[in-house]
């Protein structure tokens, strides 16, 4: 490379107003009822507990719907109508189960306006991002698990799988409708019933395909859908007909469900936390390697348990790729979710606002430098400017812990060698990505990080036929592809 | 010589992410104005004539006369023997006067030659010259000589603003069209240019991106800033502003600007022609009811 002339102040671009872009707001026309029942045996059904809670929309902080709390007495019903619908399912032709799965998916195609109009507003998530990922990945697990369900000899080759019976599944805020696809459709497929929880702050979207399981005729107690805090899950969890748990969420409520479930014969599968790292080498193409690692870490506002969320840079091109980090940084539009031309959008909750805004101090007490886009942000709502810590130590809390916010921690490395023991520190294994043009190096480097999915010069890549899980802390079990059929099949020879 | 490198896939999809902003309303109107300004309008036909010229001088000058606050064009763009001619024409306007010289469009003849052709043509007045790169030469690994023919012609340019064309679609790879963007910054352009528009494919988003990220990492480096032109195949207002949607999110507001950013078109103004009435009367507007130059 030939030296760049000296200057003497660095060169800066400025992403200002010269030409803006009018607002362009999605449509919010979308009915939302006053109040949700719960989705027990093909109906909603006011909740036996009495209460409700409120959902808020995280960009406005206007109380959307109140949705039911369910207690014990609600979960024993979901499980019952599930266990009581178990038989029949299971005997049901496979190919009958899969024309189930197909017309879900095409629901969820053709209310796909809808449905990312919602999960926009009760999640805070961009428009942009509901309407081209969150709904139409939803779709393509329907559709991919529809595939399989009369196939599943083939899935594993010599054995014979039965179902398991009543599965809990406990999803969390980030995706919602996604994550209720990629528990409910291998769990279908498979034969089995469902009783799923869908996370307090986002609940809407997981009630409305409960309407279309209405409306394509699914047979009742097939899928039941309860709503409510922590407690209402922890309930379901220690149900004794429940013959199988899976849960997405946070490392400690993961830790928590897998010490109450020791020695109840249930099965568990844990998709939990995160600190993947993304590694750019200096033979990387580094324009598009900043706009992956722009993209692992901003997409969903940090909102991704495998963002890319530790960002390691070979020492020659740091300050190159921290000059390109800056200036993609600051083309990002942030604001109203549901302006099409919005790249990041609200934080979920108040909760996680104060739980992102505890790390930002951290970070800065503990000596990293802190940088935050200087775009303007909305008075009212949850709102947390996309930020990078520069002078990052891989001790400091903020290398270690998981933020699940627009948080980048960019540390440095000198060889390949210490690139994959920086990348492997950390008690989370769940993604990793790499940066280079070098084939070879791919190879070697992907071999041997402990991670559940590496990324080879991409990032946040997702298909429903490919297995998705972590290492470590980062839990254990894995979703989509053949694999994923693992989980919600007794495999006998 | 640089090592940098483009990822293709990636490439294709940020260029592609640029397509789906939403440019409504006033924002639509004040992109089609700013396009418009930036449009050099050209023709580059055997069959040009001196009539040919005439027309295209009054439309770079006033391009609809329905629509009097809509700007001139940046330039017009011609053979060197109608330089001249065009010169006369558009003198006071504003409207710059742009030549394709040294054997455009294949740039088959010796240095000598392309001289002789760039020196006529600004002789006859041309403000901007627009060179074609030596790709036969670029492709055999000769970057000297394709180096010092940019160095030679900047020289015959006196001070007149050199646009050095890649012809993209020649170089084929993401990482030809970087060094050769490097090339012709290094050799003294002040524009780089993707396409002659004889050969396919012409100017694209993903190749536009890959020069418009050269010459931001230029700036970075140095603080030069140097211009861009993508022409050739861009003929759809939408299109146009797809592509400041991309400057300005990849360059920045001083790009913004006809100084720094050109259309090289010669369908492309009347389409935004068509929108702009349709913005102005809240209908569409017929083919014909825009001129053809």
């Amino acid at each position: 490379m030939s030296p760049s002339p000296k200057i003497e102040s660095k060169p800066e671009l400025d992403f200002g107003n010269a030409w803006d872009y009018a607002t362009a707001p999605e449509g919010t026309q979308v009915v939302i009822q006053e109040k949700y029942g719960l989705f027990i045996n093909g109906e909603f059904c006011p909740p036996r507990s009495k209460q409700f809670m409120d959902t808020v929309n995280p960009a406005s902080e206007v109380v959307l719907a109140k949705i039911a709390i369910a207690n014990h007495a609600d979960v024993d019903l979901a499980v019952a109508a599930a266990k009581a619908a178990f038989p029949k399912w299971k005997r049901l032709k496979a190919s009958e189960r899969a024309k189930y799965l197909f017309r879900i998916a095409r629901r969820i195609q053709e209310r796909g306006r809808e449905l990312a109009v919602l999960e926009t507003l009760d999640g805070g998530k961009p428009i942009k991002e509901s309407r081209d990922v969150d709904i139409p990945e939803a779709a393509k697990h329907f559709f991919y698990h529809a595939g399989w369900a009369d196939k599943l000899d083939y899935a594993f080759p010599g054995l014979t799988g039965t179902p398991l019976g009543v599965c809990a599944q406990i999803i969390p805020w980030n995706f919602p409708l996604l994550m209720a696809a990629w528990k409910i459709a291998p769990a279908l497929a498979c034969g089995n019933t469902v009783v799923l929880k869908p996370a307090e702050t986002t609940s809407l979207t997981a009630l409305r395909l409960a309407e279309i399981f209405q409306e394509v005729g699914l047979p009742p107690g097939v899928v039941n859908i309860i709503t409510g805090p922590g407690n209402s899950g922890a309930a379901l969890a220690a149900h004794k007909d429940v013959q199988k748990l899976a849960f997405t969420g946070s490392t400690r409520v993961g830790k928590e469900l897998a010490r109450n479930l020791a020695g109840s014969g249930k099965r568990l599968t844990l998709e939990l936390g995160g600190k993947s790292p993304n590694i750019i080498f200096e033979d990387a193409s580094i324009d598009q390697a900043v706009d992956g690692v722009v993209q692992g870490i901003y997409f969903n506002q940090g909102h991704v348990c495998c963002a890319g969320s530790r960002l390691f840079v070979q020492e020659g091109i740091m300050e190159e790729v921290l000059a390109r980090l800056a200036v993609r940084i600051a083309s990002l539009r942030v604001g109203d979710p549901m302006d099409k031309n919005t790249d990041l959008g609200a934080i979920n909750s108040l909760g996680q606002l104060a739980t992102i805004k505890r790390y930002l101090e951290v970070g800065t007490a503990e000596g990293a430098h802190m940088h935050q886009s200087t775009a303007k942000l909305p008075k009212r709502g949850y709102w947390c400017a996309p930020t990078w810590f520069t002078e990052v130590q891989p001790s400091h809390t903020i290398a270690r812990e998981e933020i699940f916010g627009p948080v980048l921690s960019v540390m440095s490395f000198r060889t390949p060698e210490e690139a994959i023991t920086r990348a492997n520190n950390t008690p989370y294994g769940l993604a990793a990505g790499i940066w280079t043009d070098k084939g070879s190096k791919i190879f070697e480097i992907a071999s041997r990080l402990q991670a559940g999915v590496v990324w080879c010069n991409s990032y946040n890549r997702f298909d429903a036929a490919s297995p998705f899980g972590g290492y470590k802390q980062s839990g254990f079990g894995r979703e989509g592809g053949r694999q994923g059929l693992w989980s919600y099949l007794e495999l006998k020879a | 010589m640089s090592i940098r490198t483009v990822d293709k896939v990636a490439v294709e999809a940020r260029a592609a992410s640029f397509q789906t902003r939403s440019i409504k309303n006033e924002s639509k109107r004040q992109g089609l104005l700013m396009v418009t300004s930036m449009v050099d309008l050209t023709t580059l036909e055997g069959k040009d004539s001196a009539a040919k010229v005439r027309s295209l001088c009054q439309k770079a000058m006033l391009p609809d006369a329905a629509l009097p606050h809509v700007p001139s064009v940046a330039a017009v763009c011609v053979y060197p023997r109608w330089v001249e001619l065009a010169r006369e024409l558009l003198a006071g306007s504003g409207v710059k006067v742009a030549s394709v010289a040294s054997a455009f469009p294949s740039g088959q003849v010796d240095l000598a030659t392309k001289l002789v052709d760039v020196r006529a043509a600004v002789q006859a007045g041309a403000d901007e010259i627009d060179m074609v790169m030596h790709r036969g030469a670029f492709l055999s690994g000769q970057y000297e000589v394709v180096s010092a023919e940019i160095r030679a012609i900047k020289e015959a340019c006196g001070g007149q603003h050199l646009k050095v064309i890649l012809e993209t679609g020649e170089l084929e790879t993401y990482d030809n069209v970087v060094r050769a963007s490097e090339l012709a910054i290094a050799a003294g352009a002040d524009f780089i240019k993707t396409s002659t528009g004889k050969v396919q494919p012409a100017a694209t988003m993903p190749v536009t991106l890959v020069m418009l990220e050269t010459i931001r990492s230029h700036f970075l480096a140095t603080g030069q800033m140097i211009g861009m032109k993508p022409a050739g195949g861009i003929s759809r207002a939408k299109d146009a502003l797809h592509y400041l949607v991309m400057v300005k999110e990849t360059l920045g507001d001083a790009w913004l600007s006809a100084k720094w950013f050109r259309f090289g078109a010669s369908s492309l103004l009347n389409d935004v022609l068509l929108q702009l009435h349709r913005l102005e009367s809240g209908q569409y507007t017929a083919y014909y009811d825009v001129t053809e130059s």
